[in-house]
């Protein structure tokens, strides 16, 4: 490190611009009226499928544009990935646990 | 690397001030700076999941256990309060991250307005949910404290079928208890956010985040937009997801 100025990392900071706040906004109230329209019809097993995958999608975008992970360095990236990968191995782990003890009993 | 840019810094520091004042000196530069504050708030936010990540993987389960106690428990809601509540939330998300451009623009007055829009409608929300949690007493529906399983035994208003055998419908209090804790501890995490939203106000009002650096204004939205995404899953979960069964 020979000059403060030096940027600490090869990432540069960028600017979220209201177009892309407003074009997400507008996505995820169109998600919120499609999964209330989606409880509305008979859809079996498939209504909390489609609940919970209209849930990540919107959890996605808000992670990707609205807390600037799209526009994040590679180590913001990698942390949220292995604390989302993490969460989900931990919930799989536990859910496999509480499966597999009542096996064939159910 | 890092003890050298200690080593060479204060020269700069107290020399030259050719760079900005709340830049620290354990920092190189400003990117480092926020890159640091920034990693360190995913980390704080990482441990978020795990704790509401334990009390879904509840939910999940129990939800397994007693399927129709939970699927009762759920036509209890008011889906059109939980719709609205969630559109107020997807609102002051909007507002929020409209705070964090302003700050970067170095436009006051528009981020003092934008953060007063965040408390406001989180402040809406809060009402709403309040109102809720005013039905769930009124009906009984209050797990330890004001509880009766008479709307599972016999049906309710609206849903005549909900008619469970009595030890069945003892267990919506599981549903009703998870209800609490996990809009409970939401509610709680908007009470805080608000609470510093508040702090940010004054301290936008004074040019705190556009004269110096804005790195609190993008952390407190990675908070705010947390709690946005816990409730894009409460919502469904709690709400939504037992509709026809």
């Amino acid at each position: 490190m020979s000059a403060p100025n030096e940027p600490a990392s090869d990432h540069v900071h960028t600017i979220v611009s209201p177009t892309v706040y407003a074009v997400i906004f507008g996505l995820l109230l169109l998600c919120t009226a499609l999964t209330v329209g989606a409880s509305y019809l008979e859809m079996g097993i498939f209504n909390p499928i489609v609940a919970l995958g209209i849930a990540v999608f919107k959890a996605v975008i808000v992670v990707l544009f609205f807390m600037h992970v799209k526009y994040s360095s590679k180590l913001t990236k990698l942390t949220v990935a292995a604390g989302f990968f993490t969460f989900i191995v931990l919930i799989t782990m536990t859910l496999t646990d509480y499966l597999s003890r009542a096996w064939g009993r159910w | 690397m890092d003890s050298q840019a200690i080593a060479t810094h204060p020269e700069h520091a107290h020399g030259e001030h050719e760079h900005p004042p709340y830049l620290r000196h354990h920092f190189a530069t400003v990117e480092q700076q926020r890159e640091t504050a920034s990693f360190g708030m995913w980390l704080f936010l990482l441990t978020e999941i795990m704790f509401f990540g334990g009390m879904f993987a509840a939910y999940l389960i129990y939800r397994n256990w007693y399927y129709p106690a939970f699927v009762a428990g759920s036509h209890q809601l008011s889906i059109l309060l939980g719709t609205v509540n969630t559109a107020v939330l997807i609102c002051s998300s909007f507002t929020m991250a409209m705070g964090v451009y302003s700050a970067e623009m170095k436009r006051k007055g528009a981020l003092v307005m934008w953060l007063l829009l965040t408390i406001l409608l989180g402040t809406v929300f809060l009402g709403i949910k309040a109102d809720e949690y005013h039905e769930k007493w009124e009906k009984h529906h209050v797990p330890g404290l004001n509880f009766s399983a008479n709307d599972f035994v016999n049906g309710s208003k609206g849903y005549p079928d909900d008619k469970l055998a009595p030890d069945m419908a003892q267990k919506s209090q599981v549903y009703f208890s998870l209800y609490f804790a996990m809009t409970g501890m939401h509610a709680l995490h908007m009470i805080i956010g608000i609470s510093i939203l508040i702090v940010l106000v004054i301290r936008a009002r004074q040019g705190a985040y556009t004269e110096g650096h804005m790195t609190t204004i993008e952390n407190f939205g990675l908070y705010w937009h947390f709690v946005d995404i816990v409730w894009i899953f409460l919502f469904p979960l709690l709400y939504l997801i037992s509709r026809h069964q």
